[in-house]
């Protein structure tokens, strides 16, 4: 195999000017995690038990669930940026770490998607009878 | 492309002194993993149990914290699996806040020296050694009231 082109060298092999933006995303959720994950901790521990009628009553304030759909967007979002590199740093075979980097996109967006759609739910419809 | 084995290679991870720093940055990788898998997986379980009613809330609770009198094999050892997630989950997720500031803290360019840097990766440690503690403590105190 020959040395291919100069283009045919460099891409896929890494900055297209996107690394910049991944650490800045990675920084800026990590914020987002920091502020809305210390407000779960603290709202669930003001919590006078944890039977299924003061926790639904509970996820089903507005107050509650839109905090709660943002972790969910904020912690994937980071959950994405860190795994991301972690596979970028331990699967040195290309074919495997495509394929890691595709589970991991789509465990990302579908477990966020899940649990965004069980809050929505719930705050929207109310418990099933 | 033909590589010579014998060329030089940049340093790598064994040729540096180990201490309280290198510890927290490999843990603050391995926390995150935990808590991006088996945390999460366990919160979103949890919060579609409540959406699901009080007989998928109780599912939940059966499976993960107490099974009662009438517990099946699988039942208890859920549960003690769980039992082990709840603490490995709540101290992952908390080294992991604290880390995570002491990293946000040192992009701001500050925390470099050789002292300082060793307080704060210890710092982290301590942190969240006590809040798992405190948070285990009350919720153990919650339960022996009730």
């Amino acid at each position: 195999m020959g040395n291919g082109t100069e283009i045919g060298r460099v891409r896929g092999l890494g900055s297209a000017k996107h690394g910049s933006k991944h650490w800045i995303d990675q920084r800026l959720t990590a914020l987002g995690n920091l502020l809305l994950t210390a407000w779960l901790v603290i709202s669930l521990l003001m919590l006078p038990n944890f039977q299924h009628e003061t926790v639904a009553a509970w996820m089903a304030q507005p107050s509650v669930a839109v905090p709660l759909i943002l972790m969910l967007v904020s912690i994937f979002w980071h959950v994405k940026l860190g795994l991301q590199v972690f596979i970028e740093d331990y699967f040195h075979d290309e074919g495997n770490k495509l394929a890691m980097l595709t589970l991991l996109n789509f465990y990302v967006i579908g477990a966020a998607a899940f649990g965004i759609f069980m809050v929505a739910k719930h705050a929207f419809a109310g418990v099933p009878a | 492309m033909a590589q010579n084995p014998n060329r030089p290679l940049s340093p790598h991870l064994g040729i540096y002194q180990k201490g309280a720093h290198m510890m927290a940055s490999i843990t603050h990788r391995i926390t995150g993993f935990v808590i991006a898998t088996v945390g999460m997986l366990t919160l979103l379980w949890w919060i579609a149990s409540i959406a699901g009613g009080a007989e998928s809330y109780a599912s939940f609770q059966t499976w993960t914290i107490d099974a009662g009198k009438e517990a099946t094999g699988w039942q208890t050892a859920s549960n003690w699996f769980f039992r082990f997630v709840a603490v490995g989950v709540l101290w992952s997720f908390f080294q992991h806040f604290f880390s995570g500031i002491r990293h946000l803290l040192m992009d701001l360019g500050a925390g470099y020296e050789l002292k300082t840097n060793r307080t704060w990766a210890i710092a982290t440690y301590i942190a969240s050694i006590t809040a798992t503690g405190l948070v285990l403590l009350y919720v153990a105190n919650r339960m022996m009231g009730a």
